[in-house]
């Protein structure tokens, strides 16, 4: 097995308590010391600290850089205005999804976020199919801080937070150097994403720990706060051979590349995900809220009745929802199932359990717009 | 009380015996938020599978320890399975069981062997 990598924030992981899980080639925390209910219910009530260093940040260079971008990425991001964000997906010539990501507008650049299993396959794509520059930032941290106190307690490191909106980008001189600020997370929260040189990550962190607000938060909150949100985990809820209308994100296909848009098509996959776009998809990615207390996790097939013989569809994530007080899941069920209050069974144990089409998120988001 | 490897209790009730998990269990389990129980007279084997503990992250299997009868269950643990959590020993209790052999029970750890089998 190869060697697991290490975040610049190992040893403070260590010092705070954490348990350690292999994830995406990298050793990182999956709870401290409040475990996982209690960490999940402390960033929706004050705020939480996550390393995600372990993602991948990328820089792109070159004046046509949002121009050549639209040509692998359905978002608009010629549209993409400057000190804003929005959220993307690289999609294949079948129309699957290869990654999702961030995409900034920092002036005379564009400023990636792409997820740590994919950031290798992401950046040889970009430079297969890109003219402009592709430059892998591999100096710097990435932390995130999440929950309703997240604006004052960053503030006091960084004030210019304080007046961003949800998707804004700024980049701000600190006393822990020049850090790169978003205003958006995954977990629903309002709170903010900071990229932070490598050499200024530690004591970044410590200080955001120091305030009395702010817990360590591992894994296995994270996952359960974005699925709480209703947010797709790539290689979970969304892959390669899932469409972004199957998966519901058509909100990430601005107007312009539909369809009669003025920048229509011209990325992979185009010839299926436009047709979806107008016609729908044959199956659909729904929330699912299981009768009961036992979780539909990942796998669990879907059946239409107690009897029926084969399944219609499959659990992508499911787990208890802390802030919701009971199991929640997400999957796929053909289209003509999707509507909401519809009722099938999910396969636990060889037995099969209630469960009803739900809306999502399961929690509201906290998103300050 | 006596210990078995699988990190279960036994404690002696009468002639029958309840089952619990120890608090290292509890604590490796993580916070747990189902908890699905065998149905009362059910006649079992040792190391069925009997119990399911869903945490946050995993679902885990409880054995039966020995064989013997499910003579009842912890209901309270279908509307508070954070029981398990905070109190393993006590209120998380599983089952209670009539061991066909009781003197099978002697073969399991006492509590000074159970600690020094996680130390």
């Amino acid at each position: 097995m190869p060697e697991l990598e290490r975040t610049p924030l190992y040893d403070l992981h260590a010092e705070l308590g954490a348990k350690f899980v292999p994830f995406a080639g990298y050793e990182m925390p999956v709870q401290y010391r409040l475990g996982v209910m209690k960490e999940h219910l402390h960033t929706r009530t004050k705020a939480g600290l996550f390393d995600v260093s372990h993602m991948g940040q990328v820089i792109l260079r070159g004046d046509d850089a949002a121009a050549q971008l639209e040509m692998l990425v359905p978002a608009s991001i010629v549209g993409l205005k400057e000190g804003r964000q929005r959220y993307g997906l690289f999609t294949n010539e079948a129309g699957g999804i290869e990654d999702d990501l961030m995409i900034a507008h920092r002036g005379d650049h564009l400023f990636l976020v792409v997820n740590a299993a994919r950031k290798q396959a992401d950046i040889a794509h970009m430079k297969r199919h890109l003219g402009c520059s592709v430059e892998p930032v591999d100096n710097r941290a990435l932390l995130a801080l999440q929950g309703p106190a997240a604006e004052a307690v960053l503030a006091a490191i960084a004030p210019a937070a304080a007046d961003m909106r949800f998707m804004d980008v700024i980049v701000t001189d600190t006393d822990h150097g020049e850090l790169w600020i978003s205003r958006s997370g995954y977990t629903g929260e309002d709170g903010f994403e900071i990229s932070v040189s490598e050499d200024g990550a530690e004591a970044l962190a410590r200080a955001l720990v120091a305030d009395d607000r702010v817990e360590p938060i591992g894994l296995g909150a994270r996952d359960s706060l974005r699925l709480e949100a209703g947010l797709c985990l790539y290689g979970n809820d969304i892959d390669a051979a899932t469409s972004p209308v199957e998966a519901g994100l058509e909100w990430a296909i601005q107007k312009v590349r539909r369809t009669d848009g003025e920048r229509t098509g011209g990325f992979p996959g185009a010839d299926r995900i436009l047709a979806e776009l107008e016609n729908g998809a044959d199956r659909r990615r729904v929330g699912l809220l299981p009768e009961g207390r036992a979780p539909m996790r990942e796998g669990t097939q879907l059946f239409e009745t107690e009897e029926a013989a084969g399944p219609v569809g499959h659990v992508t994530s499911g787990a208890f929802g802390p802030s919701v007080g009971r199991p929640v899941s997400m999957g796929y069920v053909p289209t003509g199932l999707a509507r909401t209050g519809t009722r099938l069974f999910g396969e636990v144990r060889g037995k099969r359990l209630p469960v009803t089409i739900a809306d999502m998120p399961f929690r509201p988001s906290t998103y300050k717009r | 009380m006596k210990f078995t490897e699988d990190h279960e209790w036994l404690r002696a009730e009468g002639d029958l015996f309840v089952v619990g998990v120890t608090e290292y269990a509890a604590e490796q389990l993580g916070d747990v938020v189902f908890v699905e129980l065998p149905e009362e007279g059910r006649t079992v084997k040792k190391d069925e599978e009997i119990v399911v503990i869903e945490s946050v992250k995993v679902a885990s299997d409880i054995k039966a320890p020995l064989d013997g009868t499910i003579v009842a269950v912890n209901e309270k643990l279908a509307d508070a399975p954070a029981f398990v959590n905070e109190d393993p020993l006590g209120d998380g209790w599983f089952f209670k069981l009539r061991v066909d052999d009781p003197s099978a029970v002697e073969a399991f750890m006492d509590e000074d062997a159970y600690k020094a089998m996680i130390a």
